[in-house]
């Protein structure tokens, strides 16, 4: 052909020549079995180009994933960020103090506060958030007009690709002191309310907030799940008696426990991260005692009292009870009979 | 003749006809479902209309209302006018424009060569590979660790640090990769019996028949860069480098007045509250304008993703 490229058609020769089994270079799964015969160093030659496609991938998130976990040392050290620009050079010359910051957390009782207010929330959005794009998908699922289902997807969608500082800004155009609720208490002759600084009800708003975001979005997965269900099922269902409800109890809901299972995995997983960015973005105007979790808390004690192995070792403290959350709740699915994240 | 043109209107809305065996909908099942549908959108839409509303109203109007203007009375685009004039608001537009445009240009050539990378099962290093990202999607290094490698790559002030450290969402990836697994080897062979590299079947080939899937991708990815202002409040000390989102927390929650329009406001025609809402519908409308359009590959996207993954 006039368009290829020489140097690639020299390689393919080359390997063709010595391996009449490479012919192509493709390792469809037929021939996976032969290609292990292969020796390594055929092979490199064979995927180099794939390899070098995913080079740039690999770099960026050995730089950015892997290589920061070292950084974690400092959580043993009295680290002072003024000894240089160079947080290397910083590390290498600050006190060790062994586990020293790990015995201030534990005896820090804004840290306490900061676990529960973590829990709490963890366990209304479970609560409250969670059941929510079930029945959605439920019900959208059991619209049947096409262009009623597409709109009402396109707006139930829309507000998970906005921003959270500006979810935070319309809620506090609607409840804030100078919101909208507000404006209309107020012209019926009662007093205002500013629900975006009031402590007390903070978590809820901010359970309502992921609600307004994030429920609609959740649908998708579930709408997956039931469009994958046969109809014959509903159909033979029917054929013996069963009513709307019935089928839904019966075929609909089983079809939709592995997906839920799944989710509810990943949910407890991250238990410990409940919306870092929309948290800290309200964090100031309802105070740390009902607005700090875990994350503000490493975010507050390093980025701003710039005590960073205090709050690196609390990031680490949050970073190893997740993995063991993520474990337990996988191995609790499988002994529930259901997949989880990875296989058994 | 009407009703051959009508035909085909009515019949997107009407219903399809059910199966034999199925229940003919109660009035109140239908209306109970249309309430519950109709409050979930009227609980999305009713603060965006609003926001919008009030974002073109004069001072005028603004000052009767009290405040939110739920009706509007009159149409005026001089909030929006102040705003992009030059100064704070515009120049902050722009950075965010550029960084999402340039960020997502880079996320896309990186994942989308990673995903053709790893398409082929049985290749050289594949299954690590593949192990090393998705390890990534159970821990994470933690805020500090993060940031003092952001300092010490010497990231802090410049705009690479709004884009590196985000760039790969191994998601994203793996929803691409998905997607390639599933067309057909054939055609990529026969391609390379006619001579064509690996980059150029992706191009020619590969990329091609993945629109939808790019798609959804790019826009995942761009939606990540412009709704974003964690690292630009953490790696940029300098006001005038912030992007929009970060610039919309000043003025917004904090009710600050945008640079230079301070006099405007305590004076003039121009409402502070119609300013604070022409920022939100400037942040919201790339947004709202762009993701119905891809919306209906999204269910595509994600089930590849789920599956493969």
């Amino acid at each position: 052909m006039s368009h290829s490229t020489v140097p690639r058609s020299r390689t393919e020769a080359d390997t063709t020549a010595k391996t009449p089994v490479a012919s192509g270079g493709a390792t469809g799964s037929g021939e996976k079995r032969r290609s292990w015969k292969l020796s390594l160093w055929l092979r490199f030659r064979r995927d180099r180009v794939l390899l070098l496609m995913t080079l740039p991938a690999i770099v960026l998130v050995l730089l950015f994933n892997y290589v920061p976990i070292l950084g974690n040392v400092v959580a043993f050290q009295d680290y002072d960020p003024y000894i240089s620009d160079n947080g290397v050079v910083s590390m290498l010359n600050s006190p060790w103090v062994g586990l020293e910051n790990f015995q201030r957390i534990f005896e820090d009782s804004a840290f306490w506060q900061a676990v529960q207010n973590t829990l709490v929330l963890f366990f209304l959005q479970l609560v409250l958030f969670f059941p929510i794009p079930i029945l959605l998908a439920l019900l959208i699922n059991s619209v049947v007009r096409p262009r009623v289902r597409a709109i009402a997807q396109a707006v139930l969608y829309l507000p998970h690709f906005f921003s959270w500082v500006l979810v935070i800004s319309v809620f506090q155009q609607i409840l804030g002191g100078a919101g909208l609720l507000s404006q209309l208490l107020r012209s019926h002759g009662y007093d205002g309310l500013d629900l975006m600084t009031d402590p007390n009800t903070f978590k809820f708003l901010v359970t309502a907030e992921t609600v307004w975001k994030d429920a609609g979005w959740g649908i998708i997965v579930f709408l997956a799940a039931l469009s994958s269900v046969s109809p014959d099922l509903y159909e033979a269902a029917a054929m013996d008696g069963a009513s709307r409800w019935r089928r839904m109890w019966h075929v609909t809901l089983p079809a939709l426990r592995p997906v839920i299972a799944l989710l509810l995995v990943l949910r407890v997983g991250d238990a410990l991260t409940v919306g870092f960015e929309q948290i800290l973005l309200q964090r100031d105007a309802v105070g740390p005692g009902a607005a700090e979790v875990l994350d503000t808390f490493v975010w507050w004690n390093g980025v701003r009292n710039q005590d960073f192995g205090y709050a690196a070792a609390a990031g680490l403290v949050k970073g190893v009870i997740s993995i063991g959350l993520v474990l337990a709740a996988n191995k609790v699915a499988h002994l529930m009979g259901e997949q989880g994240v990875y296989k058994k | 003749m009407t009703a051959v043109i009508d035909k085909p209107v009515r019949k997107r809305w009407a219903a399809p006809p059910r199966p034999v065996w199925d229940e003919q909908p109660t009035k109140v099942g239908l209306a109970g479902k249309g309430l519950v549908l109709g409050l979930a959108c009227f609980a999305i839409l009713f603060p965006l209309w609003i926001v919008v509303v009030t974002s073109l109203s004069s001072r005028k109007t603004i000052d009767e209302a009290g405040g939110l203007v739920m009706v509007p009375k009159g149409i005026t685009f001089i909030a929006y006018k102040e705003l992009l004039s030059g100064g704070q608001v515009t120049r902050a537009t722009i950075i965010s424009l550029l960084v999402t445009l340039v960020g997502t240009l880079f996320s896309m050539a990186v994942s989308v060569l990673c995903a053709y990378g790893l398409s082929r099962t049985g290749s050289l290093g594949h299954r690590w590979i593949l192990m090393l990202l998705l390890a990534t999607m159970f821990f994470s290094a933690g805020l500090i660790p993060t940031y003092l490698l952001v300092q010490t790559l010497g990231l802090t002030d410049s705009y690479l640090a709004l884009i590196l450290p985000s760039a790969v969402s191994v998601f994203n990836i793996l929803v691409l990769r998905g997607f390639f697994q599933g067309i057909s080897q054939e055609l990529i062979d026969s391609a390379r019996i006619d001579g064509a590299g690996e980059f150029r079947i992706l191009w020619q080939i590969v990329m091609p028949l993945s629109r939808a899937v790019l798609a959804v991708i790019t826009l995942f990815y761009a939606v990540g860069y412009w709704s974003a202002w964690f690292n630009a409040s953490l790696y940029l000390n300098d006001q005038d480098m912030m992007p929009l989102q970060n610039v919309m927390i000043q003025l917004v929650q904090k009710q600050e007045a945008p640079v230079g329009l301070g006099q405007a406001i305590k004076t003039g025609q121009l409402s502070g509250l119609a300013v604070q809402m022409a920022v939100m519908v400037m942040a919201l409308l790339p947004v709202a304008v762009l993701s119905p359009f891809v919306q209906k590959h999204f269910k595509k996207g994600m089930l590849t993703g789920a599956v493969k993954g």
